[in-house]
């Protein structure tokens, strides 16, 4: 199956980088795969799990906040978190849910409450996938 | 003249100096490899990041409603300068290095007639900066607490600058901070925050069309934001670098200044020993040849 180049980055460090067969990105409108030879686009994330098929079995990670890319040379995620779903601990979500709750009652106007409850469902639709 | 006690006491002191210059210089540098190692891992993000968001700033550059972070406020008078500096001296000429590129700068706008405020992170900048530009300080952000440079921490930062920018506080937003080269060279460095420029961005060959989910201008009202916090996480971590070579660099030559040092007061000591001896021998024969 043909590869392509996938870098995940984090602010903090270059996490992975190297050639996969198709990597399963959750998109703001939806999860989206991305297969060598996407055509060049831009979207952002919501949090979810990033699924990497590579020559090993499918690494899972859960990412949060930032955006993909799938450029010529292949595609690159910039996340604001990112955390393997094996070395995730559940306080962590937790904490961001009790985060998202809190903006959610700070909310000035109509639109960030909107934002911020959408982010507040993601954040469960999340938790309650990972089973936590 | 002093005494041989005096001189002794003075050597010791010195010696003692230079075992403490001595014990900073490694702690520098065994600070320095896990500090240069973590601003080295955070270029990608920074990079990247500027990267795709010139070429979205790039499609949505002629258009009337193009977020107020990326076009300015359309005005150019009221400048901020964020001051990213060390919180801890002794490390040679790294913050006044800094403090002297964001002076001539605020010198030189105010020279054009606009105004100035300033943002500092780290106290050294503040205490070097008060002195000349007290009241266009509106804050200072202590890092002193912190132990190790994270997201959150320059997160924080930007959000505080954006929710100025919001306000109207300011126009056009400069970041000062230096940029990492080596252990001997850290280069002062002014970069434009608000509005967003980016290097480098778009001009070899043709530019892939993109497209966009959700569409380019939601995108780019959550990235501006940001990365802000970014770039500031970057100036951070290249600052805390830079602060741990120039310390080192510094302690180094403090070193090996207090050993030239020890040397001279040890000839001292010798010659002044020898000459009160010659003195003494003078004094036990003239007073036997007198009898």
């Amino acid at each position: 199956m043909a590869t392509f180049h996938f870098e995940l980055v984090s602010p903090e460090k270059l996490i992975f980088s190297g050639e996969v067969t198709q990597v399963d990105v959750p998109g703001e409108e939806g999860d989206f795969g991305v297969l060598a030879g996407h055509a060049p686009f831009v979207a952002t994330l919501r949090p979810g799990v990033l699924t990497v098929y590579g020559e090993q079995s499918p690494k899972l990670i859960v990412v949060r906040g930032g955006f993909a890319e799938v450029g010529p040379n292949g595609l690159t995620v910039l996340a604001q978190e990112v955390v393997p779903v094996d070395e995730l601990q559940p306080d962590v979500i937790r904490q961001a849910i009790q985060d998202a709750e809190e903006d959610l009652t700070d909310a000035a106007d109509d639109r960030a409450k909107d934002r911020a409850s959408e982010r507040l469902a993601q954040l469960q639709t999340l938790k309650d996938a990972l089973g936590h | 003249m002093p005494s041989l006690k005096d001189l002794r006491n003075r050597i010791a002191s010195t010696k003692a100096t230079q075992k403490i210059t001595k014990a900073m210089q490694m702690v520098a540098a065994s600070k320095l490899r896990r500090a240069q190692a973590a601003a080295e891992a955070a270029r990608p993000y920074s990079e990247r990041m500027q990267r795709t968001l010139g070429s979205i700033a790039a499609s949505v550059q002629n258009n009337p409603e193009a977020p107020r972070l990326l076009a300015g406020t359309g005005r150019d008078q009221v400048h901020l300068l964020v001051v990213c500096t060390g919180e801890r001296g002794l490390c040679g000429p790294f913050n006044s290095a800094i403090v002297r590129l964001a002076r001539e700068h605020a010198n030189r706008l105010l020279a054009e007639g606009k105004q100035i405020k300033i943002l500092c992170v780290g106290r050294k900048g503040f205490d070097q900066l008060k002195r000349t530009f007290e009241d266009e300080i509106i804050d200072v952000i202590d890092l002193r607490a912190v132990r190790q440079i994270r997201f959150d921490t320059a997160q924080e930062i930007g959000r505080r600058i954006t929710a100025l920018y919001d306000q109207g506080a300011f126009d056009v937003c400069t970041l000062f901070y230096s940029r990492f080269r080596s252990v001997i060279a850290q280069i002062p460095t002014a970069q434009q925050l608000i509005p967003a420029v980016f290097e480098g961005a778009p001009a070899d060959g043709p530019t892939p069309v993109y497209e966009y989910e959700p569409d380019e201008e939601q995108i780019l009202a959550e990235l501006l934001p940001l990365n802000i916090s970014v770039q500031i996480l970057k100036a951070l971590l290249e600052n805390a670098a830079s602060f741990y070579g120039a310390q080192m660099t510094a302690m180094d030559n403090a070193t090996r200044n207090a050993g030239e040092m020890i040397k001279k007061q040890t000839l001292k000591y010798n010659r002044t020993r020898q000459a009160m001896i010659t003195k003494e021998l003078i004094e036990i024969i003239s007073g036997a040849e007198a009898l």
